[in-house]
């Protein structure tokens, strides 16, 4: 029976490890793990939180294997006289350095990863590995803001007139699955970064604090009424990506997702273009460049 | 330096005569009126077991609400109701739970229960230094609990219909604040907080007394039993971080109330603010769940390995280190909040600290029983299965501890499944394994050791199939406090709903074992577990004398 259990986890898994291979970002039923990484400093994070999973796991296997000899050897029954000892000071030591160590190791790629990620790139390495400083130029700068209970989202562009929409989630019963649409992932009118760029976001919330998150990209930072707080990211690899909401803000805090559009820069202003006239077009123009079609977004797998 | 403390017993025997019984326990004075520590200490102990079956009633509401994907109790397709309310039930339920299982479960039981029967006792002292204020502290609770499930019936909105408070334990304004939550129901929650704040100060500030002053003669600080240093070091917690948690709450209050401006950002204050003033409490707060758990671990390790307590200064001394680094790591319950990078990082290598101190711990505890002669009872199980599931929580927590790494994993059900490893399976472990150590010290009767080790193992499986695969979850994103997900999320939620199932098998369990004790009235030995059973509540009868020590214990 056992060993049958096993047997179909295992066919389990492999089957869910084939059919992820058609979505990107979004959860995989049945993973284990990270959702694939979407960006450079995704895969980073990935990297690190693999070093801490090798240094913990060990740990964790450690304790259990004392804790298992200690009962197989110290029991009433294989050990009837206890012996009295009660301070050993070398052991004392070693089990005082030897974390202090460990945690020495692990802040070694912590800080420069977290300092990596905080603060925004001055520059880039280019396809013939030449360094390069970053202009304005390189940059696309959108605002959302965290509202009960959906994102807005405006796209400054330095004229008088930025687009501006909201996205809202499509409610289950108009979830169109054959579009490639997701229950409680999917919204109206997606938001849309071009491929390639450095995408800065500010974030903010107009009544209770919300959170950003886009796990593919590894981020998450809170939307908070009279803070701006800002991200920055650069997905190279057009597709489609899903995140929600990650701060409790009332009752339909589990329905404001975020679908997150990546697409070619080109295809990326011809919508901006199309949205400014009408969001509508916008979002028709998006289905017809990216499609949720199952071939398209494997190769968003690829990354 | 001391060596372990090895309390040599004279003058104690003989004193069983001195029990003048008290009243009867069916005489209602006896109970409120009560300035008996041990007295006390069963109300606290029942107030907890209370408390604690609704609070696993609401997380059984949410992990079958969770079981598939869909509204099912909590909502309707078709945007109705369900049985159990809308959405905001739900959010409401999540709240409760936590607020009850962490001021109405375990605080109570840990310290009021177990902390009001076993200080006085392992120290040798007649009663607290403060019986009186002991009885208030006690009847605060009950008044306070009342407030809190009032709350759930009060409108949550000036208008609508919605009823309860649905903005999670940490109350964040603006959520929290007349923004979120316009109704009555968050005033009777702070209300209910004040009230239970003053609680823990009151008992904090009698145990910090009782332990400094009331100590049998020639019981020097360094002979004191682990578990009263636990309750020593978690009283100076209690007295340092509530008052926090108290002006945060009355800023919210006057905020709500008062027309002022403290988290309203409309008018120059800062919601950030909150979460500093409620995690300066909130860190300690999780040290004063689980610190007296350390102490009652190292008396079973202790007493079943029939070994002394390995290290016994470098244990009190890290109990008391943790409690001081945790007052200094709040912060990283707030990474994602628009830090500065410079804070993220102070906050990240004072959070990796405390793995040092509680690393001693542990491989302290593996010490005692290294060369033991281990007897698998009960209590035993249970501190065995905590000092791996600890250690399963703690490294975890490393991982969070990484502010690079927390960005992604804030607010998910990996954080969930952490801080249940160490509470649900940390800190409820230790307070069965306290539970079955001295029940029948504390009630006189045994109880059967079959059934209570079944208790064990269903919990044991259960709640690991509850929690583990929630790690799984929070990896692949699913958020906290989601009434509803996306459908990539099923197995995983399927699975943990299983576990809670197995889980409820084992409190099945629980309150066989406790019938099956109370109707078979086995009188229970003054030591059943032998000699190695060295702390002062040993000499006495099962139960203890009405009132115990007429003539003090004199510990060389």
């Amino acid at each position: 029976m056992r060993f049958q259990g096993v047997k179909t986890i295992m066919t389990i898994t492999a089957a869910l490890g084939a059919a992820s291979a058609a979505y990107a970002g979004q959860p995989i039923d049945g993973a284990i793990g990270f959702q694939p990484s979407a960006t450079a400093e995704a895969e980073q994070i990935n990297f690190f939180h693999n070093i801490l999973l090798w240094i913990i796991t060990p740990i964790a296997l450690f304790v259990a294997g004392l804790l298992l000899w200690v009962i197989i050897r110290y029991n009433s029954k294989s050990n009837p006289t206890p012996a009295k000892f009660s301070h050993n000071t070398a052991l004392e030591i070693a089990w005082t350095t030897v974390p202090v160590l460990i945690l020495i190791a692990i802040a070694f790629p912590s800080f420069p990863l977290l300092y990596q990620l905080d603060v925004e790139p001055t520059t880039t390495t280019t396809a013939s590995g030449e360094v390069r400083e970053l202009t304005e130029e390189d940059w696309i700068t959108i605002k959302t803001y965290g509202r009960q209970w959906y994102w807005s989202y405006i796209y400054e562009d330095g004229t008088d007139e930025p687009l501006e929409f909201d996205s809202n989630m499509i409610p289950d019963d108009l979830i169109d699955t054959s579009l490639g649409q997701v229950r409680t992932l999917s919204t109206d009118y997606p938001m849309v970064v071009p491929a390639g760029k450095y995408v800065r976001l500010n974030i903010a919330a107009s009544d209770v604090i919300h959170s950003w998150a886009m796990p593919a990209f590894k981020l998450k930072t809170d939307a908070i009424p009279g803070r701006l707080n800002q991200l920055w990211f650069k997905a190279d690899k057009p597709g489609v990506y899903y995140g929600q909401c990650s701060e409790l803000c009332g009752i339909r805090h589990a329905f404001m997702p975020i679908e997150l559009r990546v697409v070619p820069e080109s295809d990326y202003y011809a919508w901006l273009e199309r949205s400014k006239i009408s969001i509508d077009d916008g979002v028709a123009y998006l289905a017809q460049i990216q499609p949720l079609g199952e071939t398209r977004l494997a190769s968003a797998q690829e990354f | 330096m001391s060596t372990e403390p090895t309390i040599k017993r004279e003058a104690v025997a003989d004193h069983h005569s001195d029990d003048h019984g008290g009243p009867k326990w069916y005489n209602p004075a006896r109970w409120l009126f009560s300035t008996n520590h041990k007295d006390i200490g069963t109300m606290y102990l029942v107030f907890a077991l209370f408390a604690g079956v609704i609070g696993t009633l609401f997380s059984g509401m949410m992990r079958v609400e969770l079981m598939e994907p869909g509204l099912q109790y909590f909502g309707s397709p078709d945007g109705g109701e369900g049985i159990w309310g809308n959405e905001h039930a739900y959010n409401v339920i999540t709240t409760m739970h936590g607020l009850i299982m962490i001021f109405f479960m375990v605080m109570p039981a840990l310290i009021g229960g177990f902390g009001n029967w076993f200080v006085p006792l392992m120290i040798g002292a007649p009663d607290m230094a403060m019986p009186r204020m002991n009885n208030i502290s006690f009847w605060l609770m009950p008044a306070s609990f009342a407030l809190l499930i009032m709350s759930m019936y009060a409108p949550a909105q000036a208008t609508g219909s919605d009823t309860g408070f649905g903005g999670g334990w940490v109350l964040y304004p603006p959520l929290s604040g007349l923004t979120g939550h316009s109704g009555s129901a968050m005033d009777l929650v702070i209300l209910s907080l004040h009230i239970a704040g003053m609680s823990s100060i009151l008992g904090a500030i009698n145990f910090i007394v009782t332990i400094l002053n009331m100590r049998a003669p020639g019981m020097t600080i360094h002979k004191m039993p682990l578990f009263a240093w636990s309750v020593l070091i978690t009283a100076f917690l209690l007295l340092l971080a509530l008052p926090v948690l108290a002006g945060a709450l009355t800023m919210l209050l006057t905020d709500r109330n008062f027309g002022s401006k403290f988290f309203v950002p409309e008018g120059g204050g800062d919601p950030v603010m909150f979460q500093h003033l409620f995690w300066f409490f909130g860190h300690p707060e999780v040290y004063i769940m689980i610190l007296p758990g350390f102490g009652i671990i190292s008396h079973i390790v202790s007493t079943f390995s029939k070994k002394p307590v390995f290290g016994y200064l470098a244990m009190a001394y890290a109990m008391a280190a943790i409690g001081f680094i945790g007052f200094i790591v709040w912060a990283h319950h707030m990474y994602t909040v628009g830090m500065n990078v410079n804070l993220k990082a102070y906050f990240v290598a004072a959070t990796m600290v405390i793995a040092v101190p509680t690393g001693i711990k542990i491989f302290s505890w593996i010490a005692t029983m290294w060369g033991g002669s281990i007897d698998f009872k009960v209590p035993m199980l249970w501190a065995i299965g905590f000092i791996f599931l600890f250690t399963v929580g703690g490294v975890t927590g490393v991982v969070l501890a990484n502010a690079g790494v927390d960005h992604v994993l804030h607010d998910t059900y990996y954080v969930v499944a952490h801080f249940h490893y160490v509470l649900s399976l940390g800190a409820v472990f230790t307070l069965f394994a306290g539970w079955y150590y001295w029940y029948e010290k504390m009630f006189g009767v045994k109880y059967n050791g079959f059934l209570a080790g079944l208790h064990f193992w269903f919990m044991f499986i259960g709640s690991n199939l509850i929690f583990f695969p929630q790690h799984f979850l929070g990896l692949q994103g699913m958020p906290r406090r989601y009434v509803d997900y996306a459908d990539g999320f099923a197995t995983w939620h399927y699975w943990s709903t299983m576990g809670y199932f197995v889980m409820l098998i084992g409190m099945a369990f629980f309150v066989v074992t406790m019938i099956e004790s109370i109707l078979r009235q086995r009188k229970a030995e003054a030591n059943p577990w032998g000699e190695s059973a060295t702390t002062l509540e040993w000499t006495l009868s099962s139960p203890p004398p009405f009132h115990q020590y007429n003539e003090l214990p004199r510990v060389k």
